[in-house]
């Protein structure tokens, strides 16, 4: 697969305000790659820079190895998927979707075959005289992707698309985005914020924030291995612990938290005596009435929820920390108000590198001094 | 309803206060009377339509109106639209302050605007004419066609435009196949109350006017001895064709309201 998209050194900067900093990514031809983070993180900005809505203040982006920044909208061969749709309401179904042929100045019968063939495509045949305003929403989507989609774009650039769709037309369009994208074969750059429509849609997920990449990996990796801790908070339901390694033995760390000690599996690139948070996702955690070994903490049973397949259980630690555990539905549990002892199996847990080391450092050598 | 009648009673009132004066007109222009003031009924007569083509002084002052609305009208809307246009796009020190400057012509007494018309050209050596009236009337209808526009700006999306772009078609192009059509309906709407803001303006006018006479100027003119009944056909005239052309853009309006945003 040859590289599509290659973005090097890339900083925005508004007046003070650094949008992007210092990105770089590489998209490969046929990918589905999504940007994935909350409002202000610049995943959106740096799709405007893709398209050329917007100038990168520093660093070079190329399209198909050519560097594009300083090419016009009209000259890059990208196309977008606009929020608002970005229809043009002063023209007709048909018209909207051969606009792009048209600046092309491609032969009217070719445009009407392209334009009706497309149309079919995205199921929207027989619509052809009608105007923006007399279509659904889920139905102007589509045109939207169909106008774009009809220039064949080599990468098509999506900005939360489906935002403005109820959840069942959401969950329809993600599938049918998905199969639009490995039949015709095209790279989608996809930005949003719903961590469930990355996890379903993407080939591979870079997560923003604050303008920074925390993480460039697939959907299971991001779950399964977050590598920042806002990377682990912001996919999916977890519960995160802040604390010490204070042994690390045969590959397992011990962790002293504030609430006990605690064991996880240790990557190599964590030394003892470092600050680090502890990631474990609520099917992964278990909990028993009596003390497991390599585990310190003691809680509280607060609640059980039960949502159908699995009965959610939330356990408070004496710190005032609850916790979430999910459980099959019909096991023997441990009454509302007793006793518990949390634990996992020590693999099952993430550790993370905890960011605020350094300024604990820091303050140590400053105490020292 | 018990009050239907006291309903149809107060509606004819406010109707026939409303629509009386105009009617008199009218039916002045078809009076075959010949002495001054043109008041008594002698009887109906087309002659006044006959007349006024003799008329050559009321003539040459409709031609003047006539020249004055078309040029100031268009040179207003293209100059209040690109005003609307960058206004709206662009932000700049001393936004606020040319934005709040511009109800400035919009409510100040128009004597006042004409005095200051009047001491502009007489210091600047304009001579006054045609130029001076185009040059006033411009001045007064650019702000109504930026309100206009503006109005229709208010609920633009940015981004159709940058969809224009992204999908090949250069900024010119973009103008003139996006940005153009969308906001027409403000803009022809600007262009309208420019027309007949310039078509019925008498005082700012009358502070410029030099030799050229317009239509309004004319008619008060002729006041002073009873509105001349050649007057009152070509008033009716204007009467007509004013109904005919609001029914014509109405009707198109209506047709086209189902695909409007």
């Amino acid at each position: 697969m040859g590289k599509i998209v290659e973005i090097e050194g890339v900083n925005k900067i508004y007046g003070s305000n650094k949008v992007v900093r210092d990105l770089n990514l590489t998209v490969d031809e046929g990918e589905f790659l999504t940007l994935l983070g909350s409002s202000g993180c610049g995943k959106t900005t740096t799709l405007r820079m893709i398209a050329g809505f917007e100038e990168p203040t520093t660093g070079t982006i190329k399209v198909e190895g050519e560097k594009v920044e300083d090419k016009e909208p009209f000259e890059r061969n990208v196309n977008t998927v606009f929020q608002s749709y970005a229809l043009f309401p002063h023209m007709t179904i048909f018209n909207n979707i051969a606009y792009g042929l048209r600046m092309k100045k491609v032969p009217k019968d070719e445009i009407k075959e392209r334009v009706l063939k497309m149309m079919e495509l995205v199921q929207l045949g027989g619509f052809e005289k009608r105007y923006p305003s007399q279509l659904s929403g889920g139905q102007r989507q589509r045109v939207a992707i169909a106008r774009a989609l009809i220039n064949k774009p080599k990468v098509l650039l999506l900005d939360e698309p489906l935002g403005a769709l109820d959840l069942k037309l959401r969950k329809q369009m993600q599938l049918e985005l998905k199969r639009l994208q490995k039949k015709l074969n095209i790279t989608f750059i996809y930005v949003t914020h719903d961590q469930e429509e990355a996890l379903t849609m993407s080939d591979r997920i870079a997560v923003m924030h604050d303008g920074v990449i925390d993480q460039l990996a697939t959907p299971s990796e991001i779950y399964e291995h977050p590598k920042t801790r806002f990377v682990a908070t912001f996919i999916g339901e977890t519960n995160i612990y802040d604390g010490c390694i204070t042994r690390i033995k045969d590959g397992v760390a011990t962790i002293t938290l504030e609430n006990g000690e605690v064991s996880v599996k240790c990557p190599e690139d964590f030394k003892l005596l470092e600050y680090a948070t502890i990631s474990v996702r609520p099917e992964k955690m278990k909990f028993s009435k009596e003390k497991v070994d390599g585990f310190g903490l003691v809680a509280q049973v607060k609640d059980y929820v039960y949502v159908g397949s699995v009965l959610k259980c939330i356990v408070i630690l004496p710190n005032g920390n609850e916790l979430r555990i999910e459980r099959l539905a019909g096991q023997e549990l441990p009454e509302i108000g007793s006793k518990c002892y949390p634990y996992w199996n020590v693999e099952d847990a993430v550790l993370i590198h905890n960011e605020s080391h350094y300024i604990f450092e820091a303050l140590n050598s400053i105490q020292l001094a | 309803m018990k009050n239907k009648g006291f309903r149809v009673i107060f509606c004819s009132i406010v109707y026939i206060f409303l629509f009386l004066p105009i009617s008199v007109i009218v039916v002045n222009s078809f009076n075959a009377t010949t002495t001054k003031p043109y008041m008594s009924w002698k009887g109906f007569t087309l002659d006044w339509y006959v007349k006024l083509w003799d008329n050559s002084s009321l003539l040459e002052a409709f031609s003047n109106t006539m020249i004055i609305a078309i040029v100031s009208t268009v040179l207003a809307t293209v100059i209040g639209t690109l005003g609307a246009i960058g206004m709206y796009r662009y932000k700049f020190k001393g936004k606020g302050l040319i934005d709040g400057l511009l109800y400035i012509p919009v409510v100040i007494p128009e004597i006042v605007l004409g005095i200051s018309l009047l001491t502009i050209f007489a210091n600047v050596n304009i001579p006054r004419g045609m130029l001076t009236l185009i040059l006033a009337h411009v001045t007064f209808c650019i702000p109504f066609v930026i309100f206009n526009v503006r109005a229709r700006l208010s609920g633009y999306d940015n981004s159709i435009e940058e969809a224009s772009l992204d999908l090949g078609a250069n900024r010119v192009r973009t103008f003139f196949e996006v940005t153009l059509p969308i906001l027409a309906p403000g803009i022809f709407g600007g262009a309208l109350l420019a027309f007949t803001l310039s078509i019925d303006d008498v005082i700012i006018s009358y502070f410029v006017y030099g030799q050229t006479k317009t239509y309004p100027l004319k008619v008060m003119e002729s006041v002073k001895s009873g509105v001349s009944p050649d007057v009152n056909a070509l008033s009716t005239i204007i009467l007509i064709a004013t109904i005919l052309f609001v029914v014509l853009t109405q009707g198109s309006l209506f047709k086209k309201k189902d695909r409007r945003i």
